[in-house]
């Protein structure tokens, strides 16, 4: 299902999601909340999915929007 | 029917707060945050929307630190049981509603030590007194923002000032304020702002919570409640952070999409226009109210410096016959007595027959305030 096109942020919480993609459509950058994969963890929450090539503009948006990440996963 | 009840609870809700929740029970109706389909992570959004609405009415930089509770008086609780250690000093204001002095008290027996500090009879509130109780064990200052008798302001900003000079943690209790006077917590140096949905953010009960500061330490800080948070399912231990830390359980998500409404109705109107209107309507039912012999109105008696609560008595009359007539004869809704507050009737010197209390609301109008003075009035002439 899942192609290598994408990476994933995981972070805390539902809330955490929910303020990445906010903080992510304003700054233009195409983003989905989907469940967290679970290979990467066992948590029962949404992690957000962004195209791989948004890597970088999206870490760095998140980043100064002060926006607590776990980490990031290619998938 | 004349409302007059709104510093309980506001009604009627502005258009689009009742929409929003009829809405989310049946478009949405998922839980919020737990299961990562397209309805959970809606739900989750409809949460997400509340907070970020209330950071943005508080000028809160962060909308992750506004957690949601049941109101401000679980708000409240959770501020106080959380961060006060038998040991630590507390100072409060003699103004305060129960929902401050009962944790308060109960601390007390616990080994916190609190100093209330007494307000003048109008209800106000001098900072010299609060700087002057502040010892070493002291570790944070809990004040209302309002009165919830009188409406007078106390000087939160003045507190906060203080404060932080002195390392200690503000606590703000806003029921009676978020939504009808601006708040500002960076400005106010805030630290922990209390709030309840269902007054003047027009949204439905059931809905509050408590902004918390990035100066509260969280490791020190002890949830209410623990539980199931949709984060962190592999640990038994409780989330360190926010908001899950302190918001455990499935939350009131219908609750909060009404609250959210509510909120945006207050920043679209603008909370200086419906101050500015509440004062007029205030300063309207003050000045009537003391023009009748025989009647007593107390607090401060100039509308801009408290919110639309008023309290009165007419003297040979008891509050409840006054408030049971003005309903059955007049259809005005009152409230009448101690209104939880025993501390701030005590100090304006009402204490133990209380008050009847007019609470004004942004919908009430000029008219409804003259057709209440007029059946003061002709009730007042009964006894004099």
């Amino acid at each position: 299902m899942t192609s290598n096109k994408y990476a994933v942020i995981l972070v805390y919480s539902t809330s955490h999601a929910l303020r990445a993609e906010k903080v992510l459509l304003e700054a233009g950058i195409p983003c989905k909340l989907i469940p967290v994969p679970r290979h990467l963890s066992s948590d029962c929450g949404v992690c957000v999915r962004i195209e791989r090539a948004d890597q970088e503009p999206a870490l760095q948006a998140l980043e100064a929007a002060r926006v607590v990440m776990e980490r990031v996963h290619e998938i | 029917m004349i409302y007059f009840d709104n510093t309980a609870t506001s009604w009627p809700k502005p258009p689009g707060v009742v929409e929003a929740m009829v809405h989310f029970m049946n478009e949405v109706g998922a839980n919020p945050g737990r299961s990562g389909h397209r309805l959970s992570v809606e739900a989750g959004r409809t949460v997400y929307d509340a907070r970020e609405v209330m950071a943005e009415l508080f000028n809160a930089p962060d909308p992750l630190r506004v957690v949601f509770c049941l109101n401000a008086t679980e708000a409240l609780n959770l501020a106080l049981q959380g961060l006060l250690r038998p040991g630590d000093h507390v100072i409060t204001s003699s103004m305060e509603h129960n929902s401050v002095m009962r944790p308060l008290r109960a601390l007390e027996r616990r080994g916190v030590e609190v100093t209330v500090v007494r307000c003048l009879t109008e209800g106000f509130l001098d900072p010299v007194d609060i700087e002057a109780a502040i010892k070493r064990s002291t570790k944070m200052i809990v004040l209302n923002h309002a009165s919830n008798v009188v409406g007078t302001i106390l000087p939160i900003a003045e507190a906060g000032e203080i404060a932080h000079r002195h390392g200690l943690l503000l606590l703000v209790d806003a029921a009676q304020t978020a939504g009808a006077y601006p708040i500002d917590v960076e400005a106010d140096k805030i630290d922990l702002l209390a709030f309840t949905g269902h007054k003047s953010l027009y949204g439905p009960m059931g809905t509050g919570g408590l902004y918390i500061g990035e100066r509260v330490n969280l490791k020190e800080f002890e949830p209410l409640k623990r539980g199931g948070t949709g984060s962190r399912s592999e640990l038994e231990k409780q989330p360190d952070f926010l908001p899950d830390m302190c918001e455990s359980g499935t939350p009131n998500a219908v609750g909060l999409a009404g609250l959210a409404a509510g909120v945006r109705w207050v920043l679209e109107r603008g909370v200086e226009a419906i101050r500015a209107h509440e004062v007029e309507l205030a300063q309207r039912l003050i000045d009537g109210l003391r023009d009748i012999p025989g009647v007593t109105v107390y607090g401060g008696l100039d509308a801009t410096r408290q919110t639309a609560t008023v309290s009165f008595n007419i003297a040979g009359m008891e509050p409840s016959e006054v408030g049971l007539r003005l309903d059955e004869e007049y259809g005005i809704l009152c409230r009448v007595g101690l209104h939880c507050a025993p501390a701030a009737h005590k100090t304006i010197g009402t204490f133990p027959i209380g008050t009847v209390r007019f609470g004004l609301g942004v919908f009430n109008t000029l008219e409804e305030v003259d057709a209440a003075v007029a059946a003061v009035g002709q009730l007042a002439q009964e006894v004099w």
